[in-house]
């Protein structure tokens, strides 16, 4: 295990007070704090080698370049991919599926399916629902139970030769479920499906193995892994890559350009139109080396242990719901106290200095299925402490007293 | 009573309150005790939809005012909700119009009519503002 106060000084964001108490942080599962090797990696490159890449013969354009490219192949390895050019910078994963979406336009024809999960994040829905519209295909739910699992007989009953792509994500964003993306993956690909795995909530808390998992494409945000907001990945399978078409033409993606015919850049070159966020592509792999360096089996198993407590503590509150109560489940703790509105306690929790999330998390159909306005949602990050899950206790009881 | 003359009069009444704790508790309160609306204007037209809170919002032309009657599923948005409606409601579409909103500040409830707090609240006052310039239109 790691020494938590030493890691907590490496985020200088959290020693500081909000409306005149300590900051407690629990909105991770919307963005992750930064550790200040991060912040010193934003400063570093602007105030040393910023410089376009990939393009100029000068020695900063070069650096850039190299660091760009370094951080890719430290992503490639972070996530196992077979190939660095496998590695796509992109925005974020909203970003990356849409890449695919776009792309899958040329692969799902009227009457194809396309399945999402009954618990996805409005950026894993809205993309596919798009598709559907432009080609005629349509747009198949997997079901969930009442803990938050997916029901993976019904998923199985849905699969047929007509479901081109399954889009589901690693890690519920509003549930904290861990779904049972290998099995998923495996037979969706019997029936000839490719599979894209939203990994924007798993990057920050899983050891990602995108070979072992035999995914088509797995897409995650930098921002709620420690690295910079707008950088992100998309993998994929090198074959997907060859066969899908751009997504944004410009420059960078090209070969060759003229009034009559373009040719493409090879991969990954050819979904990176345009100049990138550079410094979030070479800060990423700072995130990812800092990530490492505190070891992603001791994140994971000491943010367990803030999820045990987390829950029992907030258990003994009266009236106290936990909505998404999975066997696998990372830490993030969806709440509801009695009939009082979860916006209610977001406010009041915040004037003690707590930042929780409130609301449906853009995920409303899974609000829908639970028939609820919304929840409160603290989620855990391997910075925090049982102490700070205390105070939040402490800040619900107290908002009870007041709203009750 | 105008309406800075209302305003005034909540201002003072916050000024008795020492923390955030007794100025919630108030907001609260008034929450609770917001005449509920007609369930017939709980309707899906006349819902402000934030992100996170529902707000419905009627008004109706009496004499020469306008009638607010409001309610919302979260009870800070209703106490300030019995806050815009005690200011508002029963006074001329020009005064509504013409009203600033500055002493939201000085009762120390800034954050909840804040565009970035997704509670419907922002968007209710724009509403209210409709109406009195729909009302005006019309007469």
């Amino acid at each position: 295990m790691f020494d938590i106060k030493a890691v907590r000084a490496d985020f200088p964001i959290l020693n500081q007070t909000v409306n005149g108490k300590p900051l407690v942080y629990f909105d991770n599962a919307a963005t992750s704090q930064k550790p200040q090797v991060v912040i010193d990696a934003i400063s570093k490159y602007y105030g040393e080698i910023n410089s376009n890449i990939h393009r100029g013969v000068h020695t900063l354009s070069q650096l850039a370049t190299d660091a760009y490219e370094i951080s890719r192949q430290k992503i490639q390895k972070h996530i196992n991919a077979k190939n660095s050019y496998e590695v796509l910078f992109t925005a974020g994963t909203t970003h990356g599926i849409n890449l695919v979406a776009n792309g899958f336009a040329a692969f799902v024809k009227a009457g194809d399916e396309v399945m999402v999960s009954a618990m996805e994040h409005h950026s894993n829905i809205v993309p596919w629902q798009m598709l559907c519209e432009r080609v005629g295909g349509k747009l198949v739910v997997i079901p969930m139970n009442e803990n938050g699992e997916l029901i993976i007989e019904e998923f199985e009953k849905r699969l047929s030769d007509k479901t081109k792509l399954v889009a589901v994500n690693h890690i519920s964003n509003s549930l904290g479920t861990i779904n049972p993306v290998k099995h998923i993956i495996d037979k969706a690909h019997a029936v000839g499906a490719a599979v894209l795995i939203d990994g924007a909530q798993a990057a920050p808390h899983l050891k990602i193995d995108v070979q072992e998992l035999d995914c088509d494409f797995y897409a995650l945000s930098g921002h709620k892994a420690c690295g910079p907001t707008g950088s992100g990945i998309l993998y994929g399978k090198e074959e997907w890559l060859n066969k899908l078409p751009p997504y944004q033409g410009g420059g960078e993606m090209i070969k060759e350009v003229s009034f009559e015919k373009t040719t493409y850049a090879d991969l990954p070159h050819k979904f990176e139109a345009g100049t990138p966020n550079i410094e979030g592509g070479i800060v990423l792999g700072t995130a990812i080396d800092y990530l490492n360096s505190i070891g992603l089996d001791n994140i994971a198993a000491y943010e367990h242990e803030l999820l045990v407590y987390g829950t029992e503590k907030l258990l003994e509150i009266e009236g106290l719901k936990i909505i998404g109560t999975a066997n696998e489940k990372t830490s993030v703790i969806s709440f509801n106290v009695g009939n009082i509105h979860p916006y209610d306690i977001g406010a009041i929790v915040d004037k003690m200095g707590i930042a929780v999330r409130t609301g449906h998390h853009c995920t409303q159909p899974v609000m829908d299925f639970f028939k609820i306005p919304g929840t409160v949602r603290a989620s855990f990050a391997f910075y925090n402490t049982k102490e700070e899950i205390d105070a939040l206790v402490t800040a619900v009881k107290k908002a009870q007293t007041m709203l009750g | 009573m105008d309406i800075r003359e209302i305003q005034e009069e909540i201002v003072d009444e916050f000024s008795m309150f020492d923390d955030w704790e007794e100025r919630y508790q108030y907001v609260i309160d008034l929450g609770n005790s917001l005449p509920l609306i007609d369930e017939q204007y709980k309707t899906e037209e006349n819902i402000i939809k934030g992100c996170q809170s529902k707000v419905w919002l009627h008004g109706e032309q009496k004499d020469d005012n306008i009638v607010f009657t409001a309610d919302s599923d979260a009870i800070l948005t209703k106490g300030i909700i019995a806050i815009l409606i005690r200011v508002f409601s029963n006074q001329k579409a020009a005064d509504i119009l013409e009203a600033d909103m500055s002493f939201i500040d000085e009762i120390g409830l800034k954050e909840h009519l804040s565009p970035t707090r997704a509670n419907g609240l922002v968007s209710m006052i724009k509403q209210i503002k409709m109406y009195a310039l729909a009302f005006q239109a019309k007469n």
